[in-house]
């Protein structure tokens, strides 16, 4: 590794976006002075959003080894087995900062971009996933980013035939500027068939194969690397998507890998060429020598520097057997796109960049790929111990009916349809548990009964009062999401968003998120086979701290699974987990009395370990008929959602301990809980299965009727909450942000 | 039976119609690429939804233009069987196989649910195992479904008894709250005078197995079925020069 050092504040930003000091440490590994074209690929490839040199040490306490693990972090996606040969392979990526200033193109990209990160590990992508946060959706400002963005996920989405199965859409007032776009994106493949990026095989040619190369993009890895300050020019760096010739590129793509003749393969994405050069030829500890004459131009006059810095989508880098290329240019023609020789494997490890016959630059891939990694300075910011000081139980309880309907109406909680219609969330004929579930549930066409299972959650509220425990609960929510559809937890990706990690007090919520997520996959054996890291997230404020969780699992027969909905009268509603819930840093707090604030508790991690192994053994033995986890809200949003996503009413009690608060029972978050019913009869097995868990039991009540009742179970006959389901499902409704009066911002 | 699924460069419903036919019915399924000039010894033909040349103009309009299109007039004038779906009713409709045109959703944006359909007509090869007025849940994913015909072929569309499908309520009814798109006449499938040629908006491919929530649309490939099985057997023709991705 590099030299260690710590970035501070003070330092400017030198050329190219590095920090003067790098461009010292440039010279010294040169043993000369850069030219600019040089110095400009040192900028891109030392960028944060490359580099990850503010994160890269942090992140080495995430567990990354585990059962099935076939591809770790370090390749373009990670992958883990998930039986008879085949390989899930998934990774998340962030494009905040382009969304921020260009949302439809930003999010569009962010789209095609997580997809060639797949399609590079020689996998079919076969879902996308995407985790939005937003400002309040009545903002002025905030509204036309919320239908820029949808739009573009679903421009580029439906066309490219990968249906967008799940995800979050979560508003917050510090999202306002800084709106985050994180896709995650899943593919399958034959276990030993896994493509690499590694280059081999001095000689072997170097292929380009896609989309011709534009002026679009350029210093896109820079720019998200630091704050943005409004400046209109930011414009030029967020690139443009094209997702008919990413359906082209997916398709050949994949026909060049099946001949064997591909070697290796990379997409162009952040940095364009330069990355995608450099880090194939420093993984394989070779060279490559490249013409830039050779790379097709969407215009005329580009510099070279334009061209090795270009972040034109579509395009991906191959490594080609020697004399087996043309079948590669053929494939290629056929789907229309371009695809040429670009250049060949050497020997030395150098990238030897040349236009025709002049020498443009000269560099060791390995310098490049290998950033300075700082140790940042960390320091617990002071707002904790004013916000963790404020008791919930110092607010009067708000009356419990007219709390749930503020609940179920608020942005946060209600139906977010209005954004999924808008999804193909169907193609390709595998999605088993559709948007709006706990987690969506594929089935495997090529390994069935098997399926697969994905959920994406994040609190930016619970890591904003603390990041560690936010970092866990991020976690067990997500395993609790895939227990409650039937499936096995099997791996994680993550997104980490955070404001700049040169101030100590960011850094430190960065550290501790990480502790947080580390400590809980470690309870759940859980690997993280990827990550991204999106910092400075903080035009005009700082984003809470948004570790984003992305899971993966496996379900060993897919036709045993479960939804939220009641399904039949008369069946028992039954809890599982037995935490204690509270009120800090709950949507009920944030919602009815305005205030994120409170002490978190740190979750009990052995405990949820066995809550989650217990509700996905119930649903995987059918042994209840509906499953629910219990999230913002608490457990009254809960009942009434599976209320209205199974038409039916339900009779709950609650015991109420002396001088217990109404509001913490049903709108108490952070405790564990997940809400399954199941036919009477089945109770006794569901008993068994539980105490064998140590999973404590409780029956609420029944489901019937056309109410959600719910009070007391020993006090006086009027009930806290006597609501019809129509009235529920009217108040969860959810309303679409105003579209910009004219035309969307593209 | 052998049913041939075309495949333009964008479409992206042809692997889950290819499977639908294969391997939940047991046909013989082989994809057709956009060059290929004939589709001789085909029992079908289906169009499958995708956007075909990306689609950025006019749904379907690029498409309309290629060889398989060219292919496609030949085959139907002489009672080739076909169905559009989605974006191969796009086609259909671009190409004049069909009567009528698409405008963008009346609700502007692209969607993607669960929508019923009322059968209006059932001489043809893929409603003929359906019964006037019944409703089948079918799911849509389309951004430019809005069906129109002007005054004198919508006329026409009548008295030729060649609407083959409405959007209608669960019980079977038309209005404004069942119309997902805007749709003149609540139209979401039409058929060529004799019925040989089908396009629908809707996806039966992807309403073909209880897993992923619904059978419905099995019931028009199961209509092909019986009306290939009825039909005296057609000598085989040699089929010369067959893509197959």
């Amino acid at each position: 590794m590099a030299v260690e050092q710590t970035a501070r504040r003070s330092e400017t930003r030198a050329e190219a976006g590095l920090f003067t000091a790098e461009v010292g440490e440039i010279r010294r590994r040169l043993g000369r002075e850069p030219n600019r074209v040089e110095l400009a690929m040192f900028g891109v490839m030392w960028s944060e959003h490359c580099a990850y040199k503010h994160s890269k040490a942090a992140l080495r306490r995430l567990p990354v080894a585990g059962r099935g693990v076939l591809q770790g972090p370090g390749e373009n996606a990670g992958a883990v087995s998930v039986g008879d040969g085949w390989a899930a392979v998934f990774k998340m990526e962030s494009h905040n900062h382009p969304s921020a200033v260009a949302p439809f193109h930003g999010a569009a990209t962010g789209v095609g971009g997580i997809i060639r990160d797949i399609l590079a590990m020689g996998a079919r992508p076969i879902a996308l996933l995407d985790s939005l946060r937003f400002g309040p959706p009545d903002d002025a400002r905030v509204a036309p980013i919320i239908h820029g963005v949808v739009s573009g996920i679903s421009a580029y989405g439906n066309s490219i035939g990968v249906p967008t199965v799940g995800g979050e859409t979560v508003f917050a007032p510090c999202y306002r500027t800084n709106p985050l776009v994180n896709v995650a994106c899943l593919g399958l493949a034959r276990s030993d068939r896994l493509a690499t990026s590694r280059a081999a095989g001095p000689g072997n040619p170097v292929v380009y194969l896609g989309a011709r190369t534009g002026r679009d993009g350029i210093h896109g890895a820079s720019f998200a690397s630091a704050e943005l300050a409004g400046d209109p020019r930011d414009r030029s760096a967020v690139q443009m998507g094209d997702p008919f010739t990413g359906k082209l590129l997916i398709e050949a793509s994949l026909e060049a890998l099946a001949t064997g003749a591909v070697i290796a393969i990379q997409d162009m994405g952040a940095a364009g060429l330069t990355c995608a050069a450099s880090e194939m030829s420093a993984r394989g500890g070779l060279g490559m020598e490249i013409d830039l004459s050779r790379v097709p131009r969407r215009e005329d006059g580009m510099t070279a520097e334009e061209v090795l810095l270009s972040e034109s989508q579509e395009r991906m880098l191959l490594i080609v057997q020697a004399g087996r290329e043309d079948e590669v240019l053929r494939i290629g023609r056929r789907w229309g796109l371009e695809a040429v020789v670009i250049g060949r494997v050497i020997v030395p490890p150098r990238l030897a960049i040349r236009e025709g016959g002049t020498p443009v630059a000269a560099l060791d891939p390995r310098s490049l790929v290998d950033a300075p990694v700082y140790a940042p300075a960390a320091e617990e910011p002071a707002y904790l111990a004013e916000v963790r000081r404020v008791d919930p139980a110092t607010f009067p309880p708000a009356p419990p009916r007219a709390a749930l309907l503020a609940l179920l109406a608020a942005p946060n909680i209600a139906d977010k349809r209005w954004v999924y219609r808008r999804y193909d969330h169907m193609v390709q004929t595998n999605t088993v548990v559709l948007p709006g579930a706990d987690a969506a549930v594929l089935r495997l066409k090529e390994a069935f009964p098997r399926g697969l299972a994905l959920s994406a959650d994040g609190n930016g509220r619970y890591c904003y009062l603390d990041p560690q425990a936010g970092g866990m609960l991020a976690v067990i929510e997500a395993a609790q999401n895939l227990a409650c559809v039937g499936a096995t937890p099997a791996a994680v990706t993550d997104c980490l968003n955070f404001a700049s990690p040169e101030r100590p007090e960011v850094f430190w919520t960065f550290r501790e998120a990480i502790e947080g997520i580390a400590q809980a996959c470690e309870a759940l054996a859980l690997p993280v086979v990827g990550g991204n890291v999106s910092f400075y997230n903080e035009a005009e404020g700082a984003i809470f701290p948004t570790p984003v969780i992305a899971m993966l699992g496996v379900l060993a027969d897919v036709r045993c699974h479960a939804t939220p909905g009641w399904k039949k009268d008369n069946d028992l509603v039954v809890l599982l987990g037995g935490g204690i819930p509270r009120l800090d840093g709950s949507e009920y707090l944030a919602t009815v009395h305005g205030i994120t604030a409170g002490l978190l508790r740190r979750p009990d991690l052995a405990g949820a370990v066995r809550l989650i192994e217990c509700a996905r053994e119930a649903v995987a033995q059918r042994l209840v008929s509906s499953a629910h986890d219990c999230a913002d809200g608490g457990i009254a949003v809960a009942l009434a959602e599976c209320c209205i996503a199974g038409g039916r009413g339900a009779r709950i009690a609650f015991a109420l301990g002396r001088g217990e608060r109404t509001d913490r029972v049903l709108f108490g978050e952070g405790a564990g809980r997940i809400v399954v019913s199941l036919s009477p009869e089945g109770l006794p097995a569901l008993r068994r299965l539980a105490q064998r868990l140590a999973v404590p039991v409780q029956v609420l009540g029944a489901v019937g009727g056309r109410r959600l009742v719910i009070g007391p179970d020993d006090g006086p006959p009027d009930p806290w909450i006597d609501l019809g389901v129509d009235d529920l499902a009217a108040a969860a409704q959810g309303r679409v942000p105003a579209p910009p009066s004219h035309g969307a911002p593209r | 039976m052998d049913v041939g699924i075309v495949v333009f460069p964008g479409s992206n419903c042809d692997a889950d119609t290819y499977h639908v036919v294969r391997d939940v019915l047991g046909h013989r399924a082989q994809y057709v690429w956009h060059e290929e000039r004939t589709l001789d010894g085909l029992d079908a033909v289906i169009l499958p939804g995708g956007f075909a040349h990306g689609d950025y103009l006019r749904a379907g309009a690029i498409a309309a233009t290629s060889p398989v299109v060219r292919a496609l007039r030949a085959y139907a004038a002489g009672g080739g069987v076909t169905l559009g779906i989605c974006n191969g009713f796009q086609v259909l409709l671009e190409a004049g196989l069909l009567p009528g045109a698409m405008r963008p959703n009346a609700c502007g944006e692209f969607r993607c649910e669960c929508v019923h359909i009322r059968v209006e007509r059932t001489d043809t090869p893929f409603t003929c195992a359906l019964a006037a007025g019944e409703v089948l849940r079918l799911p849509i994913a389309h951004a430019e479904g809005n069906y129109y015909a002007d005054p004198p072929t919508h006329r026409a569309l009548l008295a030729g008894r060649q609407v083959a499908f409405r959007y209608c309520d669960a019980s079977g009814a038309t209005g404004p709250g069942a119309n997902p798109n805007g749709s003149h006449d609540a139209i979401a499938g039409v058929a060529s005078p004799t019925g040989a040629v089908v396009g629908l908006m809707p996806h039966p491919e992807r309403a073909s197995e209880g897993l992923l929530g619904g059978e419905d649309g099995r019931r028009i490939f199961d209509s092909l079925d019986r009306w290939v099985a009825a039909r005296p057997p057609a000598a085989p023709a040699a089929r010369a020069g067959l893509e197959v991705r």
